[in-house]
């Protein structure tokens, strides 16, 4: 449980509903604080964000504005592959917020009871990222079809991995790549560091990435898209805050820092 | 057994035995045979068998006389070569892999004239894998063996020498075989090690079925998109450490069995 002390000249009943709302949290639904205010600051602890990789730019950026309209509440990232997290939180890990980057992987978490209405909330696009002189000259998206040119993706079951396979699929060419990453970021990491011809991510990677790589386009007739879903989990330790998060990630304000680091609107 | 030591002496069976008794009560056991038939399986087995076989094989090739070169060289600077050899032994995986990557890798240190020159790129190919697996392996054997060849005996050497044996023949004829019990041993604990290798191999080697994807990686992989393959290979591993400790326990009450 967490210890809640209301800060500055808060109201006293509003201190007393986050208080009851977060003590509640572990054994009841969390919805019941939905739409709580994000301008409240009667919220404290910590919580435990489980973020697909994809979002770790974004979400470290709203992570920090969110503590610093709600002074006491710490946001603790864990980014990984949507894949790995929903595992994790189906395994009892600590969580109070699950952010994926498929539907999928957030229907496995919903399935197992651990989260229940989740709102989506951006959509991204793919992008081939190559090392700045790219070396293998890749142009196009069939490029990456030659056998000369090494190719890192993410894993089938990791939503870049599945959304990748949909581009090819579209573009009607067979990749094989030498290396099937465990999340976007490896993927991204591999590019940067020059072990491979090129990486097929987001395009938010490739734009957090800066000059490390380039951004060859996909042709918007065979790219393919992944809508990113949030809930806030039915077992939250600190359900009042992570409703709060999650309203705070939905509202214009965590829109805006969504789409100026290149996601789009669901 | 006065209770201040038996409590924890418990405490601590327990805890290593617990996840072992966890494994094998979540087992899939009916499912098994389906599980370990599977292509991919079969296929991160065999490469894990492979790579850990020729990580060793290098290791006693390169690892033996650097072990006796480490025991019997006198200059200045070899235990501070002996410290750094044996880095990888505290090193966390990762960091070695990465160490690799920066070294061996296509951009690295050595790496980039092994491309430019010879068009030999090791990440992401099944040599790569057996490097990162021998970079991290190699010290095990390196102190046992190094140990081993401390305690020899030098007047049986001496002896072998005033016959008018060699050096090169001393060190074959006579210190090699009297070494061999702890060189059986370092070599299972390097294999054992090399098997078991996860971090430096992910890192450096990538990761991609039938070329890079050994079993731990395998495991680590296959517990987001199916928990109960991931078991069956845990399982697959566990029976795999469990013949290799009873190999060596054997090895070490008979110790001369092995010359």
């Amino acid at each position: 449980m967490q210890v809640h002390e209301a800060v500055g000249g808060v109201a006293l009943a509003a201190a007393l509903a986050a208080a009851v709302a977060g003590c509640g949290g572990s054994s009841s639904g969390g919805t019941k604080a939905a739409g709580s205010s994000p301008s409240a600051s009667a919220f404290s602890g910590t919580i435990n964000v489980f973020a697909a990789a994809s979002l770790t730019e974004a979400f470290s950026t709203l992570g920090r504005q969110f503590e610093d309209a709600h002074p006491g509440v710490k946001v603790v990232f864990n980014f990984a592959a949507s894949s790995a997290l929903a595992e994790q939180i189906n395994q009892g890990a600590p969580a109070d917020v699950f952010a994926s980057a498929s539907t999928k992987n957030m229907d496995q978490v919903v399935s197992a009871g651990g989260a229940s209405n989740p709102t989506p909330f951006v959509k991204n696009v793919m992008e081939i990222a190559v090392p700045p002189t790219n070396p293998a000259h890749v142009a196009t998206v069939n490029d990456l079809a030659n056998r000369g040119v090494k190719v890192a993706l993410c894993q089938s079951q990791v939503p870049c991995g599945a959304t990748a396979e949909q581009v090819f699929t579209k573009a009607k060419i067979t990749v094989k790549p030498v290396t099937e990453e465990a999340d976007v970021k490896s993927v991204l990491s591999k590019v940067e560091l020059d072990e491979v011809d090129a990486g097929v991510v987001y395009v938010t990677d490739v734009r957090s990435a800066g000059t490390k790589v380039k951004g060859i386009s996909i042709a918007s007739n065979v790219n393919a898209s992944t809508t990113y879903p949030i809930a806030a989990l039915t077992h939250a330790h600190n359900s009042a805050a992570a409703q709060a998060f999650v309203a705070y990630v939905l509202s214009p304000a965590g829109a805006s820092v969504l789409t100026a680091d290149g996601f789009e609107q669901p | 057994m006065p209770w201040p030591l038996a409590v924890p002496a418990a405490v601590g069976a327990l805890f290593l035995l617990a996840p072992l008794v966890g494994l094998l009560v979540r087992a899939p056991w009916s499912g098994l045979p389906r599980i370990l038939s599977d292509s991919h399986v079969l296929s991160a087995l065999r490469l894990s068998l492979i790579c850990a076989t020729a990580a060793t094989a290098i290791s006693i090739v390169l690892g033996v006389p650097l072990a006796w070169a480490l025991a019997r060289v006198r200059v200045r600077g070899i235990s501070a070569l002996r410290a750094l050899v044996t880095l990888p032994l505290v090193l966390p995986p990762v960091v070695g892999g990465v160490a690799l990557l920066f070294a061996l890798g296509r951009r690295g240190l050595i790496g980039q004239y092994l491309d430019h020159w010879f068009g030999l790129t090791l990440p992401f190919t099944t040599p790569g894998v057996i490097v990162a697996e021998t970079f991290v392996a190699m010290p095990f054997l390196i102190i046992t063996v190094e140990g081993a060849f401390r305690g020899v005996d030098r007047g049986l050497e001496e002896a072998a020498s005033t016959l008018g044996a060699s050096r090169l023949t001393v060190f074959r004829r006579v210190t090699l075989p009297l070494i061999a019990p702890s060189l059986v041993a370092g070599s299972v604990l390097c294999w054992a090690r090399a098997l078991g290798e996860f971090g430096a191999t992910i890192t450096f080697a990538g990761n991609f079925p039938g070329v890079t994807q050994t079993m731990p990686l395998n495991v680590y992989l296959a517990l987001e998109s199916d928990p109960e393959a991931a078991i069956a290979l845990s399982l697959v591993l566990l029976a795999v450490s469990l013949l290799v400790l009873a190999g060596l326990r054997d090895r070490w009450l008979r110790p001369t069995a092995a010359s």
